[in-house]
């Protein structure tokens, strides 16, 4: 940024605008010192790729939440004190609902901007769970959680299920029949869990469900103790990022020790900032044309009526097919006492999958024992084996979502719903295994391509005779940018047993070196300059 | 849901206007002596009137049931037979009453279109003179519901209760806002949208297929028209927030945010980063 030097004519006469701002700089900086930070955070370097702005959504579509459910907390009331709805609604007119019920309503009816405030909010939760889980396969898919990233995937992961936590709690604080059916599913999973479930479900809900408390306790966590570990949460991730700075992908002059892009002052701010106003606009666009949640229609809670087509939101609904999926009758009486297998599997298998995606970088970094750091991502076919398991847990949960709706798959697509729910059992199982398979096999084949590519060229359809009578076809060569984005990435080799200084193999060792092997036996090497250099001579 | 016409959301309750008696300077007996006389000529009348029309419709109802009778051999004696005794392929029909028919035959599910988890709808195949001739001839066979009258299918009956009715009786099968849902083995309970209020009312009253039914003790016919109201209301009033999203709740919802939410921000952020050539 040299542009001073070539305009020493405004240097010399400041207007009076550019004296007050300077005057301003100055006075701040004497008394905060902010213009350390500014330095350093200031030319901060980002790259610049679509995919690296998932996270930027986010956080973007985190804030609208803050500032339309600030709105909704001046209206609504978090009670469940009995009323009589006399507002304009006229089916619900002269029924008796809880006060949390009757103010959601009123949000909706009679409050000026009220149910566009309420679609806001909740279209905006959606894209914040759903932009959250884009992000996540993102950096899993590129393998930027790899050192020294590892801690910040574990802040994004604890980010994530708060936002799932966020997103419950807040489904069911208008207690309408959706959300007090999306409660009693909760309470039937914790009554579940044997000897303690009684004792928690009488905790949670302050005795009997559905009880007279459960709105006021979900309220104080949705509003209070749930967004500020968010927002601590999302402080530390944004620090970690700037600490360890952004990953990049493989391309001419990007190195794994520099960071080729855009300072954050001003391009990257201006930029950044005009995102965020394009996230709010599409938000508020979706919000004031498409319905989301009408309570009005559900109606107030009452136990015994159970919609058809009751699902939780998009993010729950993994949960919701575990419990769908289970063979129904899966039970054991030991001791008089029942225990419900039924809903004990997936409240086991459930956590082991989350932990497996929180700890997977761990897992990988000593499977692979790679200890170096790396700042360059990686393109998903150069990592099979990862790309593989990621394409297999996609699907895994891609399963268990579809389940979740197996009623509406059922009616819309004219199937009967015992035909989906058992399709979608044997599909959980060997969905999975098919999905690495065949993942890991496109990865090979892409990465033979992308080899063959580098060494030989694109064939140009162009035939040639040469002088004696041969024909060949005239491949064109990639330029040299091109190819260094083709064979720039690392090569792994699987770890070889190797005895400790008793000269003995410990059990860790072997695993170690076994999981190692299934992790890189296939693999295809990366072009060597000497592959590239003898290549050119037969063309 | 969304496809009714926006209309005032006011019901207007019928008003009785009394108009003032004007205090006349008639003689005191003048008023009863008119009273005798008006309720003498209106019985008198009214006797004659009926007596001639039951003798007018009786015959009209006989010639009716013979048309319906011929209708039912040609059309469903096949599987339901000529006595409605029932045969291998269909139930019998003694005592299903005019109701059933109506239903069946009005909505277009008899005759069967084809074997099935359940009778699918298809455009109707008779006119409203023959479903009725069809309905009083199974009528005449056996007694059973009858096709309910008027005055409970105007819907203007209490949409609220009527809304808390459907809540509890109906909306397990067809969600609450009348949207359909999927019921065992590939049989399903339909959507609610745009159904004549004849054929709600016949469907509570014989519980076709695999609905249970909702006999007049269980759900009074006051109730029945509450019910008709909250479906016709649900049918006239546009969604307030926008799209419905065909009221599937949070699967249509999650649905879009991915596709056209997400989908769409992901193509801005390509948009943004793409590189002018």
């Amino acid at each position: 940024m040299t542009t001073t030097e070539d305009r020493p004519a405004v240097t010399a006469q400041k207007s009076r605008g550019a004296r007050f701002t300077g005057w301003a700089g100055n006075y701040l900086d004497e008394r905060t010192s902010i213009s350390g930070l500014t330095k350093e955070v200031g030319r901060k370097i980002f790259p610049d790729h679509w995919s690296f702005m998932l996270g930027e959504v986010a956080l973007y579509s985190f804030i609208v939440i803050l500032l339309s459910g600030t709105f909704l907390t001046f209206f609504f009331q978090a009670s469940m004190v009995e009323v009589v709805y006399q507002g304009s609604y006229v089916p619900l007119k002269g029924i008796e609902m809880s006060a949390a019920m009757a103010s959601t309503l009123d949000l909706s009816f009679d409050i000026r901007g009220g149910l566009l405030m309420r679609q806001v909010h909740h279209w905006a939760a959606l894209l914040f769970v759903a932009s959250i889980g884009l992000h996540m396969l993102r950096i899993y898919f590129t393998g930027a959680y790899r050192k020294p990233r590892e801690i910040n995937w574990l802040i994004g992961f604890v980010l994530f299920i708060l936002a799932m936590a966020e997103g419950f709690t807040g489904y069911s604080l208008p207690d309408d029949l959706l959300s007090g059916n999306g409660l009693r599913i909760i309470d039937g999973m914790v009554k579940g869990i044997p000897v303690i479930g009684t004792w928690i479900s009488y905790l949670l809900f302050g005795g009997e469900f559905p009880g007279t408390d459960i709105v006021g306790r979900l309220y104080v966590l949705h509003i209070l103790i749930l967004p500020a570990i968010l927002v601590a949460a999302i402080g530390v991730h944004m620090l970690l990022l700037i600490i360890n700075k952004h990953t990049q992908f493989a391309g001419p002059g990007r190195t794994n020790d520099n960071v080729v892009g855009v300072p954050i002052m001003p391009v990257f701010a201006a930029k950044a900032g005009g995102f965020f106003f394009i996230i709010f606009g599409v938000i508020m666009l979706i919000a004031s044309l498409f319905q989301i949640n009408p309570v009005w229609t559900y109606g107030p809670y009452d136990p015994s009526p159970v919609s058809a087509g009751t699902q939780p939101d998009w993010y729950i609904g993994f949960a919701d097919g575990a419990l769908r999926l289970m063979p129904p009758g899966l039970e054991l009486e030991i001791f008089g006492a029942t225990l419900s297998l039924n809903i004990m599997i997936p409240l086991l298998i459930l956590p082991i999958f989350l932990a497996l995606v929180a700890f997977y970088p761990f897992i990988e970094a000593w499977i692979t024992g790679d200890k170096r750091e790396h700042h360059i991502a990686d393109r998903p076919r150069n990592a099979p084996t990862r790309t593989a398991i990621g394409a297999a847990g996609v699907t895994f949960y891609a399963v268990l979502w579809a389940a979740a709706s197996s009623d509406l798959l059922a009616t819309h697509f004219r199937l009967s719903i015992e035909g989906v729910i058992h399709s979608c059992q044997v599909l959980l199982i060997i969905g999975p295994i098919i999905a690495y398979f065949v993942t890991k096999r496109i990865c090979l084949g892409l990465q033979k391509k992308d080899r063959e590519i580098a060494l030989h060229g694109f064939e140009s359809g162009r035939i040639v005779r040469l002088p004696g009578g041969e024909y060949i076809e005239v491949h064109e060569q990639l330029d040299e940018y091109e190819r260094w984005k083709l064979v720039s990435f690392e090569e792994y080799q699987p770890l070889t047993v190797l005895p400790d200084a008793q000269g003995r193999i410990s059990l860790n060792q072997r695993v170690r070196s076994a999981a190692s092997n299934w992790f890189f036996e296939d693999r295809i090497s990366p072009v060597t300059s000497k592959q590239i250099e003898s290549s050119r001579d037969d063309h | 849901m969304n496809k009714g016409t926006p209309r005032s959301m006011a019901m207007k309750p019928a008003r009785q206007n009394r108009t003032q008696r004007s205090a006349g300077r008639r003689h005191p007996l003048a008023t009863a002596a008119l009273i005798v006389v008006g309720l003498l000529a209106t019985g008198g009348t009214y006797a004659l009137f009926t007596t001639s029309a039951t003798a007018e419709t009786s015959a009209a109802a006989e010639a009716t049931i013979e048309d319906g009778g011929k209708l039912f051999a040609a059309n469903c004696a096949t599987c339901h037979g000529l006595n409605l005794q029932g045969t291998k392929q269909g139930p019998t029909l003694i005592g299903v009453g005019a109701a059933s028919v109506d239903f069946q035959v009005g909505t277009g599910r008899m005759p069967l279109a084809a074997t099935g988890p359940q009778a699918e709808k298809k455009p109707v195949q008779f006119t409203e003179e023959q479903v009725s001739a069809l309905a009083e001839f199974v009528a005449s066979k056996a007694p059973g519901p009858a096709i309910p009258s008027a005055e409970y299918l105007t819907g203007e009956g209490d949409a609220s209760e009527g809304a808390e009715l459907f809540r509890i009786n109906c909306a397990m099968c067809h969600n609450v806002a009348g949207a359909g849902g999927a019921l065992t083995e590939g049989k399903y309970a339909p959507p609610l949208a745009g159904i004549a209020p004849n054929h709600v009312y016949d469907a509570m009253l014989t519980g076709p297929q695999s609905m249970p039914v909702f006999n007049d003790d269980n759900i009074t016919p006051e109730q029945k028209a509450n019910v008709i109201t909250y479906l016709k209301y649900l049918d006239e009033t546009p969604s307030v927030g926008g799209f419905g999203l065909g009221n599937l709740g949070p699967v249509s919802e999650g649905l879009f945010i991915w596709i056209f939410g997400l989908g769409g921000i992901v193509a801005i952020t390509i948009w943004l980063t793409a590189r002018s050539n």
